[in-house]
């Protein structure tokens, strides 16, 4: 049994410094917190804990709103667009980064130069494809733009690109298809990095407003972001509603980052492959 | 069964082995590729093709107009303020990113206790709606009850504007932004960190290198694909940056004095709020040309094949 | 079996029955508005009184959020998309007309003259291209809100009248802390809430500048009276210091600030009634916009969410809308408006019903409107812009209220003649 080792003084500057860094940095998503359990007039009380501390914010946002709806759009939305990409972003980030073939650099940079068209300008032929094929409105039409990104595809093109070809190599000679080389070989030696894609494309789709706002139609169909714009108008924002509606949007996105935050860890360990 | 040693000889040539795994290729890039030909490529296109057109929504004569769009926006001084701005905001909000993201990655990977807490806390800010956080900070700037303010003033120090001044205000929404991403940023780092194998850290210890030059000589060579992806991809989104100083100069959007309008802000104030579809077309067509120069730029410079 | 048979029958006849009735052709409208909880349920309860009168007629209500309202529409329309009759800011008629979104409502079923004569004066400040496109069912206008209890604890008697009264006023409510910070201001000044409306229509004429020609195609406030107007109204950000901007942070802080007890006065639209009503501890009122003198010239700036026909509806589905528009703007309509969303009603008669001019509340607004004027913006966007702009470059920048007046003119002057150039060509 090893002693106890000692802290070393490196150490205990970096937990000095990192705990004083969540104090800047946990300290907007706090006060958004103990917002939403002020009541509506002390919002503006410029006290940081509430005075008289409520959870009748949540509840009239969980009853008297359609939040359950929305989280429960929002969650369809995220989960399939994630497994979506999860699968057809790895695929071609492993394409790109391992195989060989005429035109790989091109299609790279291609694929990389729609990361550089901003969304606001795709919605309209967005819309316009949506309404010709009819998908307003739909589920589908929220998802179908983000169900393949540049993004993951660039992310995973990089972490393939240090997996060993010799590991590939091995496999091929074993008589693995190509595809078994991507989902059986390749694929789990960047679990960081497909918990990262994971984590950031749920994400990503759970706080979408721009497409979804101008898709969604009905009100039963419409999103958490969009739900929570409703509570802004002319007359004013209530920001005691939008304060608890944004919190609790914001526990399945923690619930998925703790789940995945592992993998990205202790992924490695798992793999044992590494040379 | 002897029929099957004598399998029925191939129906296609024998095919090399690099054809073949091109043809693999090929077949995986399938949907992927015509899916983005149709979602995000076409419509590019014919965002190309309304930017030389008089395109105000559905008036029936949408004239050919050249390069006018185009010439409007360079005689248009917001525009350039807001080329300015992007500028801006990536020369300060990328290095900051970086920097602060890896150190901060490494030194979560040094913690044991608390590991997840520490992480989950970094990850809060990339969690938080924008709507709230930006509520939040613009009350943390305001010079009459924000926290920083109250501390200038207890020092005995003159307040400062925040975003209430042209010279700071871009500042301010940076630092928003780049509190914003470096969750972001960590759990990239904490991934692409995870990715380098013990051993050549290992076989360095064994060479004598420590500290620094083990720093120098193994995590950044090995991270340089992590980093790439880091430093294009952020910059990228940083040419775009248009939610959070929306959300953060609500009711003066892109100001005051358009000290903090971006080329995105500026795209959709022309087409969503002005229906000048022709124009921001135009805009879009030029902040799409930019991107893509400093992206091949960076890619040419900074992608370092990984050396065993 | 004979008893099946009968059933049979009569299930029969029923639906024989029943489809004679539904041989009648079933036309369906969709109505957009922007989303605000009482104007939606009043709708929703709306509608099938609509539906009840006019069989054969369907209507879907489709509402959105409202910062984002202008998105919604500017993507929908060139797919061929949206709705029949929409509820657009007055404001945006002429760019919607420019777009070629709305067509001129019919003047057989509204005759121009009923019209003028059926509501308020102001609404002849939409009249574009000689012709109506859209109308309102309530009106706005401004008006000041005060704090009682602040203005009684600072020994203000009563709510100013003049400017002058109002800038000691604002001066004696104000509170700052031993670092010189506001703390609490007299004025919740807001350039970017209504205050814009307020320079134009009200400081402007009452110190003497027209900001706009008659032909509405001129800007003409940069004169040495408009600069003093907007001088008095940065000075009291720069030399008074009873107010400043985004005091509260976030859209529409000063009345945040107001329902807070942190702001003594805000100039607000009637539309903010309700959320003042529900938000505000504090004992408050609501007073006429103060003039230059007891007696003095009076102005105030009006406007109104109007309901108009897309090029959507044809055929129909136009007679359809045309109906349902009608409705919408109805007396009957008005006045459930009025009771169940607090707004003004549009038409003369019942805006100057007795009742509501005597209101504590709804009066000074009352009383504005008969002077109210809205601004015919062809672009609201950048026009408000341009104005903002001009306080912050006073305010800020230092620069004189002259010379960003003038800058902001030729600014302006620029939209409006784009808008008029462009419109000239297509005649």
């Amino acid at each position: 049994m090893a002693p106890r080792t000692r802290i070393d003084p490196t150490t205990a500057l970096i937990y000095a410094v990192l705990t004083a860094g969540t104090v800047v940095v946990a300290f907007p998503f706090v006060w958004m917190l103990s917002s939403a359990l002020k009541p509506p007039m002390e919002i503006f009380d410029l006290r940081f804990l509430p005075q008289q501390p409520t959870l009748d914010n949540v509840r009239v946002v969980l009853t008297r709103t359609q939040f359950p709806r929305w989280f429960w759009n929002s969650f369809v939305v995220a989960t399939v667009t994630t497994l979506s990409v999860a699968f057809f972003d790895s695929l071609v980030g492993y394409a790109l980064a391992k195989l060989r073939f005429w035109g790989r650099e091109i299609i790279f940079v291609t694929i990389l130069a729609t990361l550089m068209i901003p969304t606001e300008m795709l919605v309209i032929p967005w819309y316009i494809l949506s309404s010709s094929q009819g998908w307003i409105n739909t589920y589908w039409g929220i998802m179908f733009p983000g169900l393949i990104t540049a993004f993951g595809i660039f992310l995973v093109r990089q972490f393939m690109s240090g997996v060993p070809d010799e590991l590939l190599d091995a496999g091929r000679i074993d008589g693995v298809s190509e595809f078994g080389l991507y989902w059986r070989i390749a694929l789990p030696q960047i679990k960081p990095a497909m918990a990262a894609l994971c984590i950031f494309t749920f994400l990503g789709n759970w706080n979408a407003f721009l497409w979804p706002m101008i898709v969604i139609q009905s009100a039963n169909m419409r999103t958490l972001p969009v739900g929570i714009a409703l509570f802004s108008g002319e007359a004013g924002s209530l920001w005691h509603l939008i304060m608890a509606s944004s919190a609790l949007a914001v526990v399945p996105v923690l619930l998925v980052f703790a789940v995945l935050q592992r993998q990205i860890i202790e992924g490695i360990v798992l793999t044992g492959l590494k040379n | 069964m002897a029929t099957r040693a004598q399998a029925a000889p191939a129906p296609w040539p024998r095919l090399g082995l690099g054809t073949r795994r091109a043809l693999w290729a090929y077949a995986f890039l399938l949907v992927p590729l015509a899916f983005f030909l149709a979602i995000r490529l076409a419509p590019a296109a014919s965002s190309l093709y309304i930017s030389l057109h008089e395109w105000n929504i559905i008036s029936p004569d949408k004239p050919f107009v050249g390069l006018r769009n185009f010439q409007t926006l360079l005689a248009d001084p917001r525009f350039a303020r807001a080329a300015a701005n992007t500028v801006r905001y990536v020369a300060v909000g990328i290095p900051t990113q970086i920097v602060l993201g890896l150190l901060l990655a490494m030194a979560l990977r040094r913690v044991t206790r608390l590991r997840g807490l520490f992480r989950a806390l970094y990850f809060m800010p990339f969690v938080t709606p924008v709507v709230a956080a930006a509520w939040v900070w613009q009350w943390m700037y305001s010079e009459q009850f924000g926290p920083l303010n109250s501390i200038l003033v207890a020092l005995g120090l003159p307040t400062l504007q925040f975003l209430r001044s042209p010279g700071q205000a871009l500042y301010a929404i940076t630092a928003m932004v780049v509190w914003q991403y470096l969750g972001f940023q960590i759990v990239i780092f904490l991934a692409g960190l995870e990715a380098i194998p013990r051993v050549y850290y290992e076989a360095a210890e064994v060479d004598g290198a420590s500290g620094w030059r083990l720093f120098r000589h193994v995590t950044i060579p090995l991270l340089n694909p992590t980093l790439v992806f880091s430093i294009v991809y952020s910059t990228i989104v940083y040419l775009q940056l248009f939610t959070q100083v929306l959300n953060m100069t609500f009711q003066d959007q892109g100001g005051p004095l358009a000290s903090t309008l971006t080329l995105v802000l500026y795209v959709y104030q022309l087409g969503f709020q002005r229906f000048r579809m022709g124009e921001a077309a135009a805009a879009t067509a030029v902040l799409f040309a930019v991107i893509l120069a400093i992206t091949l730029l960076q890619m040419k410079v900074l992608s370092k094949p990984v050396e065993y | 079996m004979k008893h099946v048979l009968a059933l049979l029958a009569a299930v029969g006849l029923l639906l024989g029955v029943a489809s004679v009735g539904a041989t009648q052709p079933q036309v369906t409208i969709t109505y957009w508005q922007y989303f605000f909880e009482s104007k939606v349920r009043l709708i929703d309860q709306l509608i099938p009184q609509f539906q009840a009168q006019n069989p054969g007629i369907r209507v879907v209500h489709e509402n959105f959020p409202y910062d984002t309202y202008n998105q919604k529409v500017a993507s929908a329309v060139p797919a061929g998309q949206g709705p029949d009759v929409i509820n657009l800011f007055y404001g945006w008629v002429p760019l919607y007309v420019d777009s070629g979104y709305l067509q001129p409502l019919p003047t057989d079923a509204f005759p121009t003259q009923e019209l003028e004569r059926e509501f308020v004066p102001m609404l002849r400040n939409s009249r574009f291209d000689g012709r109506y496109w859209a109308l309102p069912t309530a009106v706005r206008s401004l008006a000041m809100f005060y704090n009682d209890d602040l203005l009684a604890r600072a020994g203000v008697a009563r709510a100013p009248v003049t400017w002058d009264e109002f800038l000691a006023a604002a001066e004696r409510t104000t509170v700052r802390d031993a670092a010189g910070r506001i703390q609490v201001e007299g004025f919740g000044i807001a350039p970017g809430g209504q205050d814009h409306h307020l320079i134009r229509e009200v400081l402007f004429r009452q110190w003497g500048a027209a900001p706009y020609s008659p032909d509405g195609r001129r800007v003409t406030y940069a004169t040495p009276q408009g600069a003093e107007a907007l001088k008095w109204y940065t000075d009291l950000i720069t030399r008074h210091k009873v107010g400043a901007i985004d005091f509260f942070p976030g859209a529409n802080g000063y009345r945040n600030a107001f329902m807070a007890g942190r702001a003594a006065m805000i100039f607000d639209g009637s539309f903010a009634i309700g959320a003042i009503r529900g938000g505000t501890r504090a004992k408050w009122g609501v007073a006429p916009l103060p003039r230059r003198s007891v007696g003095g010239e009076a102005s105030n700036f009006g406007s109104y969410w109007v309901h108009g026909l897309t090029v959507r509806a044809t055929g129909p589905k136009r007679d359809a809308a045309i109906k349902f528009l009608k409705f919408l703007v109805s007396p009957e309509v008005q006045r459930v408006w009025l009771e169940r969303v607090g707004e003004l009603p549009a038409s003369r008669s019942l805006v100057n019903d007795a009742r509501l001019a005597n209101d504590a509340v709804f009066g000074p607004f009352i009383q504005g409107l008969s002077y109210s004027r809205a601004t015919f913006f062809v672009d609201e966007t950048a026009q408000r812009q341009v104005l903002m702009d001009a306080v912050n470059e006073v305010v800020v920048n230092n620069k004189s209220p002259m010379q960003a007046l003038q800058e902001a003119a030729a600014r302006e002057q620029k939209i409006l003649d784009d808008f008029w150039t462009k419109r000239a060509k297509k005649q």
